[in-house]
């Protein structure tokens, strides 16, 4: 059986997601960042920084809520119970520090099935309230058994 | 840093409610993180670590290289394998693959009792002078 492709190309609404010092907080001490930038304005002014800045992988905290509803999707029509997240890519751009309006549009960029597996490959692209991006993911689940 | 040079290991032992915590900090409450008897229930060995956190420990290891800068870390791509699980050591080593100035791409890979989690992982870091 060969997978669904229809959804390539569709695009799901943008979502915005408010950065603010106690999630990043939460954040890097979860992943054992210490650097004080994390944590303490001052650090982050001295290193040049607007505010409290963001670890890079703060990127999947700020990404969640538009990534929900296209993974979600039924149009997509992945099977949940035999999915894995099979690979993921990001890309940096900005850093975002607490205060920032990061907004991410998701996009399926391609459905494929190869050796009995489905593919589906999702791109997000995320930008700060100036219009700079702050990343780029690749978010690739795989679906066993198509 | 040349190539073949090796990046400083970083180990790291999550404990039983480190993926409780990653859950809150992160959002995802899917519940074969979170509970142990749905894991199983699932055909898992218990509960499992969220993969994006052992990713967020390999790109620790490698903005380790610019002293831990949020800016330092230009890109990251990973394949997750092998389940990671709770109360035990995750290691994460990395080999420089090229280099162009400050600039260094690194292979790396996340392991747990010999058993990769994360594998063909690369990642682009700009160091500082």
């Amino acid at each position: 059986m060969a997978v669904n492709t229809e959804a390539v190309g569709k695009e799901w609404p943008a979502a915005t997601y408010q950065a603010s010092r106690a999630k990043i907080a939460e954040y890097a001490n979860v992943i054992g960042a210490e650097n004080p930038v994390h944590f303490e304005k001052d650090a982050a002014l001295a290193a040049g920084f607007r505010e409290v800045v963001a670890p890079p992988m703060f990127c999947v905290v700020y990404s969640a809520p538009a990534m929900g509803p296209a993974i979600l999707d039924p149009e997509v029509g992945m099977n949940f119970a035999a999915m894995v997240h099979g690979s993921q890519e990001f890309e940096w751009g900005e850093p975002v520090c607490s205060g920032d309006e990061i907004t991410t549009t998701p996009r399926c960029l391609e459905i494929y099935e190869k050796d009995g597996k489905g593919f589906y490959v999702f791109e997000s692209i995320s930008v700060n309230q100036d219009g700079e991006q702050v990343v780029r993911g690749t978010w690739t689940n795989i679906v066993r058994g198509v | 840093m040349e190539s073949g040079e090796q990046i400083p290991e970083l180990r790291v032992t999550p404990d039983k409610y480190l993926p409780h915590r990653y859950a809150g900090a992160s959002g995802d409450f899917n519940p074969i993180h979170i509970d142990p008897e749905f894991a199983k229930a699932v055909g898992l060995p218990g509960n499992i670590l969220h993969g994006l956190y052992v990713m967020g420990l390999v790109a620790r290891a490698n903005a380790g290289l610019a002293g831990g800068d949020p800016r330092a870390l230009k890109r990251l791509s990973v394949q997750f394998r092998g389940m990671g699980m709770p109360e035990q050591e995750i290691v994460v080593t990395g080999t420089v693959k090229s280099s162009d100035g400050d600039r260094v791409v690194i292979d790396t890979v996340a392991e747990q009792s010999g058993n990769q989690v994360i594998r063909n992982a690369e990642a682009e870091v700009q160091l500082t002078e």
